[in-house]
């Protein structure tokens, strides 16, 4: 028996137009947490789905305790003891919560000749495994009933509930509070007390330091080293990753705030339970932080200013005008923009070419006659703003799904450009995009900011408030409940503010 | 585009290309079989007729691919044929034909019939619409309850009787050729109006843009400023529109109409948009494909006719391509994951 419970040597994963794995490897002693770091599109992904079994590897070989094996599937997977939480949750939220751990593999008990679900055993075992997770739900009730932090941490209870001997946690704490974050690291540190060993990725630099023993860093599919978490640095882990040096973290700031142009007063959800009396003003040139735990409701807040929620009640004026806003199409005409918080669902048209979706927003200044599109117009607009912007593309008419993070988040600032609005609201910018993307999206903002452009910002990252913000906004359960200016805003300021509850 | 085409003419991609368009070279196939074992198969005649075939169908399938590029479909499209050539059959009516419907209409030219049903289907479009767009009812719902209510409707119109007894110039509209000459029927004209039109409609306009945008991303279109349902109110209303103008042609194709007529159009239209690469996840089709899609089902039931199959098996066959030619597709997609 090896010192290690899971090796995974020169593993070699092509996809059509992609090397995605070259030769990468990792190496999980029985009882540590092993925290996988890369940029997006680095491979861990990959590495952990071919672990399961999701993905068959092209080369390179599995050696689970001692033994050479062939994953053939997660189901395969799950009976040898590798259990995986993703990335993106695939909850079936009409079902309760006890079938939703126990999905695929049912407590089966003999009706006769028939195997029917034993349901009284499933729930009385959702319970159990609910409770070694300090969970405290009804495993009868709805899954949907939960918030979708709560589901992730059911989802962690069902890797549990499989007894495994491996857990891969991919991208845990996305969503999660500061408080659940703390309940899932006693779980993760129980776990590893009974030996169990975690594959934990995640792009959180604090969390990585504070919880793993191992850290192994790819890069674009490649194994770029191994070492012991004691001895590393954020910037340590971050120059391995990137591969170069970052001097900075954030670029300077060169825009200078002047007058107020926005103004939001008494702005009130038709919702109860969002925003209410929200009033804040923005300045020309001005980047506003908003901070607030998850479900202070600041998408809301700006989702109700661009037309996309309804409000009852409030006064949004700029430069002393008021504007009337009940569709996306109204905040547009009035020259805001907003990049939403969740890609992939409110923002990218992902089948559709990159021109289409730089456009898309800004067609009318491109009509000839009032009705044809004039397509050599568009075409420069594109190339003009992947310049820009040094989008990383074959070609204007490539699909924009097929494009890393970082870059969709460009074209879909450049759609906005294109319309030179005067107020940007930017819903987490930087989430899920990798370092180095993230540097060159604060550079945009900055530079957005140095035009005189007014600039809103929502972010969960605390570094990022700090580190990007002229002043800080900050909401708790649907008010606004402060404003600290850029420079003396700190963790704790901020979190006193967001933790005001009424 | 240019850059990624240039890959190397080897075995290799011939193969691939000839499996992502299996069943395009399998019909190319069967019409070459059935031209070396019948006789006639290429005569002016049957080709002239094919193209007779494929116009209104073209014209139909044009209608419903608005649609289906939103991530909806048009139960609706048969029934509203009908309609619309129920309604231009009983205002084209000769005004001695003793069971004439319209018996106080004056003689009308058929330009104000085809007017006429255009503007009354495109009432009908309009409803589809709305009901989709504001009261939120999922298409295939809405527009299921709608094919119902046409049919009920053309039923009290009609009286459930036959309508026939056309003027001459209104049937010359289908029958007649352009000089004389087989191969260029009147027919063919409207289809390459209406396969312009929409090109123009789909790639050089706003209105197709917003189009694929809310069949990519419906939520994502919203934020981009889109007005997602005055959209697709034009949609429907222009896919109404298509099959007044096909209902009007049939009529005079036909020389009669009924209740029946259209009947099943609309899962035929919408079976060759699929085989023509309209993607049922939405946000992608392009008219080229809707074309060959047509085209693919008319060569096949025209070979299989003249192959002297029982009427039976050419359901059978329509059938086996939907299913076949919609695999196919999906493992283009599948593929790539």
């Amino acid at each position: 028996m090896s010192e290690y419970r899971l090796e995974m040597h020169d593993v070699v994963k092509t996809f059509p137009g992609v090397k995605a794995l070259d030769h990468a490897q990792l190496r999980l002693r029985p009882g540590t947490v092993h925290a996988l770091m890369g940029e997006n599109g680095a491979g861990k992904s990959t590495l952990m789905k071919c672990m399961f079994g999701i993905y068959h590897m092209d080369e390179g070989e599995v050696i689970y305790e001692g033994e050479r094996v062939q994953i053939k599937g997660p189901l395969d997977a799950l009976n040898r003891g590798i259990a995986m939480v993703h990335q993106e949750l695939q909850p079936i939220p009409e079902r309760s919560i006890g079938e939703n751990i126990y999905v695929g593999r049912y407590p089966l008990k003999h009706f006769g000749p028939i195997k029917v679900i034993d349901h009284a055993k499933m729930y009385e075992d959702a319970a159990k495994v609910l409770k070694e997770v300090h969970l405290n739900y009804d495993p009868k009730a709805k899954l949907g009933s939960l918030s979708v932090s709560q589901m992730q941490l059911v989802e962690i209870a069902k890797a549990v509930s499989a007894d495994c001997k491996v857990l891969i946690l991919d991208e845990p704490t996305s969503s999660l509070t500061a408080a659940e974050v703390e309940a899932l690291f006693t779980i993760v540190n129980e776990l590893r007390a009974k030996g169990v060993c975690i594959v934990y990725i995640s792009h959180k630099m604090d969390e990585i330091l504070r919880i793993s023993d191992e850290v192994t860093v790819m890069r674009d599919g490649q194994y770029i080293g191994t070492w012991n978490a004691k001895e590393l640095t954020t910037d340590f882990i971050i120059t391995k990753m990137v591969g170069r040096e970052l001097t900075n973290l954030f670029p300077q700031r060169e825009n200078v705030p002047g007058e107020v142009v926005f103004e939001v007063q008494d702005f009130t959800s038709i919702n109860p339970k969002s925003f209410r009396h929200a009033s804040f003003n923005v300045r020309k040139g001005e980047i506003l932080g908003v901070a607030g735990l998850v479900g202070a409701q600041r998408t809301e807040l700006m989702e109700g200013l661009f037309g996309l929620r309804s409000h009852t009640a409030g006064r949004i004026t700029y430069k002393g005008r008021e504007l009337k806003i009940n569709q996306p199409k109204d905040a547009i005409n009035n020259g805001i923009a907003m990049l939403t918080e969740d890609r992939r669902a409110t923002g990218i048209l992902g089948v559709l070419s990159i021109a289409d979706n730089v456009s898309i927003a800004s067609l009318n200044q491109y009509l000839m006659a009032g009705i044809m599109l004039n397509d050599s117009k568009i075409e420069q607009l594109v190339r003009d703003n992947v310049a820009k912007l040094s989008i990383k593309t074959p070609s204007s008419r490539t699909q924009i799904q097929s494009l890393s993070g970082g870059n969709q988040q460009k074209v879909l600032i450049s759609r906005w450009l294109a319309n030179d609005p005067d107020i940007f609201i930017l819903d987490e910018p930087t989430r899920g995009i990798d370092v180095g993307a993230k540097y060159e999206i604060y550079c945009i903002i900055a530079e957005l900011a140095k035009q005189g452009k007014s600039v809103i910002m929502i972010s969960s990252e605390m570094s990022e408030l700090i580190g990007m913000s002229d002043r800080v906004m900050v909401m708790c359960d649907g008010r606004v409940t402060g404003f600290i200016d850029g420079a003396e805003a700190n963790q704790e300021n901020i979190m006193a503010l967001a933790t005001q509850f009424e | 585009m240019g850059e990624t085409k240039t890959t190397a003419l080897n075995g290799k991609s011939v193969l691939k290309f000839i499996s992502d368009h299996a069943i395009i070279f399998l019909i190319i196939l069967l019409a070459l079989f059935t031209w070396a074992n019948s006789q006639n198969f290429m005569s002016k005649d049957n080709v002239g007729n094919l193209i007779s075939n494929v116009a209104p169908r073209f014209i139909i399938a044009c209608g419903v691919s608005g649609c289906l590029i939103t991530k909806g479909t048009d139960l609706s499209a048969g029934r509203q044929v009908g309609l619309a050539a129920c309604f231009a059959a009983m205002m084209q009516q000769t005004l001695d034909y003793s069971a004439r419907v319209f018996d106080w209409m004056p003689d009308m030219h058929w330009v104000f019939a085809l007017l006429i049903s255009v503007a009354i289907m495109g009432c009908i479009g309009a409803v589809n619409g709305c009901v989709i767009a504001f009261l939120k009812v999922p298409p295939f719902i809405a527009t299921l309850g709608m094919q119902t209510l046409v049919y009920g409707a053309c039923q009290v119109i009609t009286g459930n009787q036959p309508i026939g007894g056309f003027k001459q110039n209104y049937r010359d509209l289908a029958s007649g050729n352009f000089f004389g000459e087989r191969l260029l029927p009147y027919l063919l004209l409207p289809a390459l109006l209406v396969g312009l039109f929409m090109w123009f409609l789909y790639n050089k306009t706003r209105h197709g843009k917003y189009m694929y945008a809310i069949g990519g991303n419906e939520n994502a279109a919203q934020v981009a400023g889109v007005n997602v349902n005055a959209s697709l109110i034009r949609i429907y209303i222009l896919a109404s529109v298509m099959y007044a103008l096909a209902g009007f042609l049939i009529g005079s194709k036909a020389g009669g109409a009924s209740t029946a007529t259209g009947q099943g159009y609309e899962l035929e239209a919408i079976a060759a948009c699929t085989i023509g690469g309209v993607s049922v996840n939405g946000g992608v089709g392009r008219i080229s494909g809707i074309l060959v899609g047509v085209l693919v089902f008319e060569v096949l039931k025209i070979c299989l006719q003249f192959l002297r199959f029982d009427p039976a098996y050419t359901f059978i066959a329509q059938g086996l391509v939907i299913i076949v030619a919609v695999a196919l597709d999906l493992r283009k997609y599948l593929a790539k994951k």
